[in-house]
């Protein structure tokens, strides 16, 4: 006994450092300060200020995106269709504008192809009682083989000439901070006031804590569900229109690429459990930075791109493990296929 | 008879709507889905593309079929286990460069290329397994990130090798053979996944490891609780689905000799579209070897054909999706709602004319008396639906109780019972055979003998099964009361082979000829229905000339006579028509004549509805099955009839207070003793003509000796 005994000031310290490690988030911080922290002694270039910002700016779109998966995952749904459609639905409001539609009006097209595609996904899984990731790993494929066939044949699409206020969203800048990083911040307020002081944010919640429980006790499920995902295919679009604007152009081969993961990888690493019925706002900012110091880090270190992959894989599967390890299946709410 | 009548009984005579939900209550119907769908893309390939049946093209399909039927394979035993394998694709590509790497860059022998690339799927297998099973990882998130991470293994490793495995092709014939070689002109790779595929199939279906997988996937929990070891057959299915995708992968490089950057991607999809189409459900714990194989073989001849067509790979992928999203959607709606449009559809009422009481001349035999409401009663409240009472040559009273035991009572004065033995099932007819031994129809059992000393066992619970009839019908479901023959052939009735005892009143509402006549002939100790389509066939007794037996057929209101020997052979007569209530059990009284139960009372409005089977169906998919038509089973009547099925007497409960619902009698030295399947009491009447001296068994098989 004599030797638990501490000062209590080292006790409450203790119980502190516990907090933090006993949160998913609070291990999170800890590693992304640590990263910070060794990139920045090991790496000159890297704590600049034109790094930082630069780094920020990077995985801002990341982070929008992020913020589309977080209220679908927050519902104990998925969303692995997003960037098909981003990709498509932008394209095609490219393909359109350069075709002599005027460019406001393509942009609309655009996002009304978002959002009746967002949804026929809601409504597949809300109606169709399809689980979320079948509905959306299958959607992607449909949409993007749409859009393939159909609406566009490059794989590269330019913003249309003569539109330059447009990209003033991607490139300009606002009292020195990059309009790409003002618009997060903005989604970020304005997802964080949705999920924290609406009705619709609250049902959000209690449908990821527990579905059977929301639509028992009259919560408007179907409805709910579509709205969701017409919200996270509103934002891919968003997200897209920046990527397009701070890039000149969209690339639809980021379908086939990893970015999908990465999303996740900001998700989960932020801690927002994949069970759903937790998290909010603070969560994707925190696996946003994380995941911005990771990249950020290892491109200054010119770590191969394929290895890098590997990084991101790993550290997505320890996240995931630490998830599960923090909060564990609850067997009383979790369902029979409930992948 | 109106002539829209006459429609309605031709209607329901010849086109019986009864088989489309016996056809759904069918296990192989989850099968017979994606089957007809593929043989339908099978006939429109082969109408649009020309040669689609040419040797070359089969050739090669039944390769690809191999190779992506194994994948499909060990897709379906993740899913099996109430999992998903996402990382099958990035497996498949790491499998493929272990093989060629050994084989072309490092020239190692075949055996050892060959563990390289099992050992290689082994492994991401048990990377898998180790993650979902033991840690509980949540599956579909787990293989999305171990398919990055496999996927980055190989970007990483590709490249630095591509050259090599490009510039050296191995010497080895048996790698050639398995890659272009051809048995009989089937490839060898075929033929191995064949072998892989039927060797599955045992193993899934037929054995222990099997039972277990699809135990877990069905019911974790339950699985768990029966002591089955979860996370370890979690973390097998897994390893299981690595190897078989390193056999596949091994397969592949054999055949093509290199491998590409895209080798693998995009693979999950194909595979679980295929699996999925197959009819594999997602759920987990239904899906079978072949489902993968159908879904395999038409998910390829899909891709195949467009690729023939000309179209570019983006239509493919459109319509993979398209094929995706809506097996999906099917499989979700048909797990759901299947066990639910079976209860819709599974009761088919048919036309059923009873004859009209108001014209019957002998209403006057049926004039309402009091006789039976005043009866003893024995062991009220102690036993639980006593359908048969029987008495041996110690007086001692013996009845079937619904927990499943038979329970006696002591003479004189029937106070006293003991459990004489338990069988499990509802004991309802009881007969004793010549050697004393106590032979009984059990509910869902079959029937069974008791000795004297109360031992159990069992004398048939099977016949043969009808040709042409869909539900399996060899088994006994409902064998309702029997009795023996002078030869020791014992007969029975089966009141229904289309529900089970619990159910028995839905087949009153069906007033179909449901129900058969077995026989069990002791010397070949074998089982034989003799006869089929009987409206619920119930009380069965030997007439005294040995050669022919009543039967009751309930619904029908009537009773048969049916000769199994004799001049008469294979004859049947009706006895009794136009009952005024449902007959139960029959049984032979002194005198020469006969006791019949009457279960329950005709009523207008149910007669006017067994001629409307509408009505019914509309009765049995609109409204709860607790408040469909029931038979007025409330009041209790015992006819007594001649030898010559002319009714001699009537005994009524007229208030249905002191024992409704009579499903059994059994007259004993000038006693009669009244049985109800749905009482709590065996009643006792004396009655006033009765013999003091006569008994069933000294009746039937003379004095003891």
């Amino acid at each position: 006994m004599s030797e638990a005994r501490t000062t209590p000031e080292a006790k409450s310290s203790q119980k502190l450092i516990q907090k933090i490690f006993r949160s998913q988030e609070g291990i999170v911080f800890a590693l992304a300060v640590a990263a910070f922290l060794v990139f920045a002694l090991l790496l000159p270039a890297f704590a600049s200020p034109g790094n930082l910002l630069a780094l920020v700016r990077s995985v801002s779109i990341l982070g929008i995106l992020a913020l589309g998966m977080a209220l679908v995952v927050i519902a104990r749904g998925i969303d692995v269709s997003m960037i098909a459609t981003m990709v498509v639905s932008v394209s095609w409001a490219f393909v359109l504008a350069r075709s002599g539609y005027s460019f406001g009006i393509a942009l609309l097209i655009g996002v009304s192809f978002a959002l009746v595609v967002g949804a026929a996904i809601g409504a597949l899984i809300a109606f169709g009682d399809v689980p979320p990731i079948f509905a959306t790993l299958a959607a992607g494929s449909v949409i993007y083989g749409l859009g393939r066939t159909f609406f566009f044949k490059l794989e590269m699409q330019n913003v249309p000439p003569g539109n330059d206020w447009f990209l003033f969203i991607g490139q300009g800048r606002i009292l020195g901070v990059p309009i790409t990083i003002v618009a997060f911040g903005v989604l970020c307020l304005l997802l964080h006031f949705i999920l924290s002081s609406t009705r619709f944010g609250w049902l959000t919640y209690a449908m990821g804590n527990n579905p059977a429980a929301a639509r028992i006790t009259g919560a408007p499920f179907r409805p709910i569900v579509i709205a969701q995902y017409v919200a996270s295919s509103f934002i891919a679009y968003v997200a897209g229109l920046i990527l397009a604007s701070s890039a000149s152009a969209i690339n639809a081969r980021l379908f086939n690429s990893t970015m999908i993961y990465d999303i996740l990888l900001v998700v989960v690493l932020g801690g927002i459990g994949l069970n759903g019925g937790h998290g909010s706002v603070r969560n994707v900012v925190l696996g946003t930075v994380f995941v911005g110091i990771l990249l950020n880090g290892m491109t200054i270190m010119n770590i191969d791109y394929t290895i890098q992959n590997l990084v991101k894989g790993v550290v997505l599967l320890l996240a995931i493990v630490v998830d599960s390890l923090v909060n564990p299946r609850d067997e009383q709410t979790s369902q029979q296929g409930d992948l | 008879m109106a002539i829209s009548e006459t429609f309605v009984r031709i209607r329901y005579r010849w086109f019986s709507d009864r088989l489309v939900g016996e056809i759904l209550s069918k296990s192989w119907i989850d099968n017979a889905i994606p089957t007809i769908a593929l043989v339908a893309t099978l006939g429109v390939m082969i109408a649009i593309i020309p040669d689609y049946l040419s040797v070359g093209n089969l050739t090669d399909l039944s390769r690809q079929v191999a190779e992506f039927g194994l994948i499909a394979m060990a897709l379906t035993i993740v899913i099996l286990s109430g999992g998903i394998d996402l990382s099958v694709g990035s497996m498949f590509a790491l499998c493929v460069l272990a093989a060629l790497v050994s084989m072309n860059v490092l020239g190692l022998p075949l055996l050892a290329a060959l563990t390289a690339t099992l050992a290689t799927g082994l492994l991401c297998g048990l990377l898998n397994g180790v993650l979902v099973g033991y840690l509980r990882l949540r599956a579909f998130i787990t293989t999305l990130v171990t398919l990055v991470i496999y996927r980055a293994l190989y970007d990483i490793v590709f490249p630095r090798l591509a050259s090599a495995i490009v510039g050296s092709t191995p010497d080895s014939p048996t790698w050639d053979f398995i890659g272009y070689g051809v048995v009989y002109g089937v490839p060898v790779s075929f033929l191995i996944f064949l072998a892989v595929a039927i060797v599955l199939h045992i193993v899934l279906s037929r054995l222990r490891p099997g039972w277990r997988l699809r135990a877990v996937g069905g019911a974790r929990r339950s699985a768990y609780n029966a002591g089955i070891n979860v996370k370890l057959t979690v973390c097998l299915a897994y390893v299981s689905s690595g190897i078989l995708t390193a056999i596949a992968a091994f397969l592949f490089s054999a055949r093509l000799g290199s491998t590409g950057a895209d080798t693998g991607i995009g693979l999950e999809i194909s595979v679980l579209t295929a699996v999925v189409l197959g009819g594999v459900s997602l759920g987990g714990g239904r899906g079978s070897v072949g489902n993968a194989v159908i879904g395999s073989i038409l998910v390829l001849i899909l891709t195949n054909s467009l690729i023939r067509l000309a179209m570019p790979g983006s239509v493919s992928q459109l319509l993979l999706g398209c094929v995706l999203i809506l097996a999906v959607l099917f499989d979700a709606k048909w797990v759901k709602n299947r066990a639910k449009i079976l209860s819709r559809v599974y009761m088919s009422p048919t036309y059923l004319k009873l004859p009209d009481r108001s014209q019957g001349a002998r209403e006057d035999y049926f004039a309402l008396n009091n006789r039976l409401g005043g009866v003893d009663l024995i062991g009220l409240g102690e036993v639980e639906g006593p359908e048969d009472v029987i008495l041996d040559q110690n007086d001692h009273l013996y009845t079937g109780t619904r927990l499943g035991t038979i329970v006696r009572f002591f003479a004189p004065d029937y106070k006293h019972s003991e459990v004489f033995a338990r069988i499990g099932g509802h004991p309802l007819g009881l007969a004793f055979d010549q050697a004393g031994d106590l032979i009984a129809c059990v509910g869902g059992m079959g029937v069974y003998k008791v000795s004297p000393e109360g031992a159990v066992s069992k004398v048939t619970d099977e016949t043969n099964r009808s040709l042409f009839s869909v539900i399996d019908d060899s088994r006994l479901r409902l064998p309702d009361d029997l009795d023996i023959a002078p030869d020791g052939r014992i007969f029975f009735s089966e009141a229904t082979i289309r529900y089970e005892m619990s159910e028995w009143a839905v087949d009153a509402l069906e007033g179909r000829g449901n129900g058969r006549l077995i026989c069990y002939d002791p010397r070949t100790k074998t089982t034989r229905t003799i006869l089929r389509g009987l409206i619920f066939p119930n009380g069965v007794t030997i007439c005294r000339d040995g050669q022919s037996l009543l039967f009751a057929e309930t619904w029908a209101c009537r009773i048969n006579r049916y000769w199994f020997d004799g001049p008469r052979k294979g004859q049947r007569e009706i006895f009794i028509d136009n009952l005024p209530g449902y007959p139960d059990n029959i049984n032979r009284g002194s005198g020469g004549t006969y006791w019949i139960a009457l279960l329950g009372m005709r009523t207008k409005t149910f007669d006017l509805a067994m001629r409307k089977p509408g009505f019914r169906r509309r009765v049995a998919r609109r409204v709860a099955a607790d408040e469909w038509l029931f038979p007025n089973i409330n009041r209790g009547c015992v006819v007594h009839a001649s030898a010559s099925g002319e009714i001699l007497d009537v005994l009524w409960d007229e208030t249905g207070e002191n024992h409704p619902s009579i499903t059994s009698t059994c007259e004993h030295k000038g006693q009669l003793f009244l049985g109800g399947v749905s009482n709590n009491r065996i009643g006792r009447v004396k009655l006033p003509d009765g013999d003091p001296r006569w008994t069933t068994r000294q009746d039937y098989w003379g004095a003891p000796q």
